[in-house]
């Protein structure tokens, strides 16, 4: 078939649906628990902290189906639409509860979606939040669907005194895709990139995860996000000043604020997406939870770019322009600055018994 | 093994799905198709709103079996705001104490796991306190 549009043509990988969308709900979840840096360097170092103030822990009785119910049903109230129009409801992590048993019949069942929709989980590391949302931008693109969710959720591992204990917090947001007319926020395009990378990895059935140290900057984190911003920006012809947002992958504070001085971001685009250094890196819900806080206060017509991240390795790149119908849609659910906001600290042995690193048996 | 009792229950347990009476309008929680104030036949499914307030609460220390890792927890008697009363776990507390009338809202959460970390995940609705101000 003849492409009937000049950028795709010129932009290979660059998706634009046929039917104009957009996010017509969007949801955040972050669970009420904090684990300060300093209790991490306590017990393992003899430092005061590590690089973020503190991390999102979940409560015992929380996992990636409960997290992922609360964002799901704020991204309902905020689309103002019966669950039972959603076509499909798939759910990025990294940890889900079962190996087999998908979360996603249990949060469709619960928010009252199914049974007549496309539901699974995804696994893409870090990534796997936005390919879900790519995939519902698809079924609703191509007009199969009019709504579809998309979930980036995750209760990241972090191997007790390793550097990844100070940021592998808990959180992420859900999204519905619908039609561009019912939309708080266009989705103008999306651009991927995907390379064979060596840089982080878990074996099934291993607890923790692995990093390859030296693959995990320049040759995996940077070179994707570099390369999917670049080309977004590139297709659509646009320049950072273009945007009033830009919201990156945040593994910790310094690696989105690096990719963003290379894109010629300045600091003041990225500080209202970046949530690292208070709730920690939330994996798949990492670079989505930050435009939550972004769209939480944006104007119509704001101009947003946002880059993910998955270990592995690979970047979806979105081209965003808010609407006016965020004004009446976002006050419809618990902000992400309350969730945040509502934060209790805890030690390093309490941290221990509610994220289940205790063998009691 | 209880996988069907949890499967037939999940609607109920995971969403507050209740009942509605189609005769005197009355909202019926759990479900039992008969209406406990008018007694007429009440078989319409009804989405609570999931807020209420704590009629009445006390605190477990030993947990029973499928519970021991959970205590100490509290449970309340909760007063939902279209009338019936639920018993449930309080969770989110973060050392909060609570008090009678407090306002919470329903959150559905990990209930128990169906024997050891083999078995399945039960999950169900809890309450929290109400969180902050929505601007
Ligand atoms: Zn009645």
């Amino acid at each position: 078939m003849e492409s009937t549009n000049a950028s795709t043509a010129n932009f290979p990988g660059l998706l634009k649906p046929a039917r104009p969308v957009g996010f017509t709900g969007y949801g955040a979840y972050v669970p009420r628990y904090r684990l300060p840096n300093s209790e991490v360097a306590r017990i393992w170092t003899d430092a005061k902290g590590g690089p973020v103030k503190e991390k999102a822990v979940t409560g015992p009785d929380e996992d990636v189906i409960t997290m992922s119910i609360e964002a799901a049903r704020n991204a309902i109230a905020r689309a103002g639409i019966s669950p039972l129009l959603l076509r499909a409801v798939w759910i990025g992590s990294e940890s889900h509860p079962y190996a087999v048993k998908p979360s996603s019949t249990v949060v469709a069942e619960a928010i009252g979606a199914s049974p007549h929709i496309q539901a699974a989980d995804l696994e893409f590391a870090c990534k796997a939040g936005t390919e879900a949302i790519v995939a519902a931008i698809g079924l609703v693109g191509s007009g199969m669907a009019d709504y579809a969710m998309g979930i980036g959720m995750d209760t990241a591992q972090g191997k007790p005194a390793d550097a990844l204990e100070y940021t592998a917090g808990c959180g992420g947001a859900a999204y519905i895709i619908g039609p561009a007319e019912d939309a708080l926020c266009l989705i103008e395009s999306t651009y991927s990139y995907v390379t064979d990378t060596p840089d982080f990895w878990r074996r099934a059935e291993q607890k923790y995860p692995e990093h390859g140290q030296r693959f995990t900057g320049d040759p995996a984190y940077f070179k994707h996000i570099l390369a999917a911003a670049e080309t977004m920006m590139e297709a659509s012809g646009t320049k950072a000043s273009d945007y009033q947002y830009a919201v990156f992958h945040q593994p910790n504070p310094k690696f989105p604020q690096r990719a963003a001085a290379t894109l010629g971001f300045k600091p003041e685009q990225i500080s209202t997406g970046l949530l690292v250094p208070v709730i920690g890196n939330t994996y798949a819900g990492a670079a989505i939870i930050g435009l939550t806080a972004v769209l939480d206060v944006a104007q119509p017509g704001d101009r947003i770019l946002m880059v993910s991240y998955g270990s592995g390795a690979g970047s979806d790149a979105f081209s965003l322009v808010v609407t006016d119908k965020i004004l009446e849609r976002r006050d419809r659910a618990t902000k992400t600055a309350d969730y945040i906001a509502r934060r209790t600290p805890i030690d390093y042995g309490n941290y221990v018994r509610y994220r289940g690193k205790l063998a009691l048996r | 093994m209880e996988i069907p009792r949890h499967w037939r229950l999940k609607q109920q347990r995971y969403a507050l799905v209740g009942e509605v009476c189609p005769h005197c309008e009355g909202k019926i929680f759990p479900p039992r198709d008969v209406c406990p104030h008018c007694s007429g036949e009440a078989k319409t499914p009804y989405a609570f709103s999931g807020r209420g307030e704590v009629y009445s609460y006390t605190r477990i220390s030993d947990g029973p079996a499928g519970f021991e890792e959970s205590a100490p927890y509290t449970i309340a008697l909760v007063k939902l705001e279209e009338g019936p009363l639920v018993t449930a776990q309080l969770t989110d507390l973060g050392g909060q104490p609570v008090d009678i009338g407090m306002p919470v809202e329903m959150v559905t959460r990990r209930i128990r796991s169906d024997g050891d970390e083999r078995g399945m995940i039960v999950y169900g609705y809890k309450f929290r306190p109400v969180m902050a101000a929505q601007a």
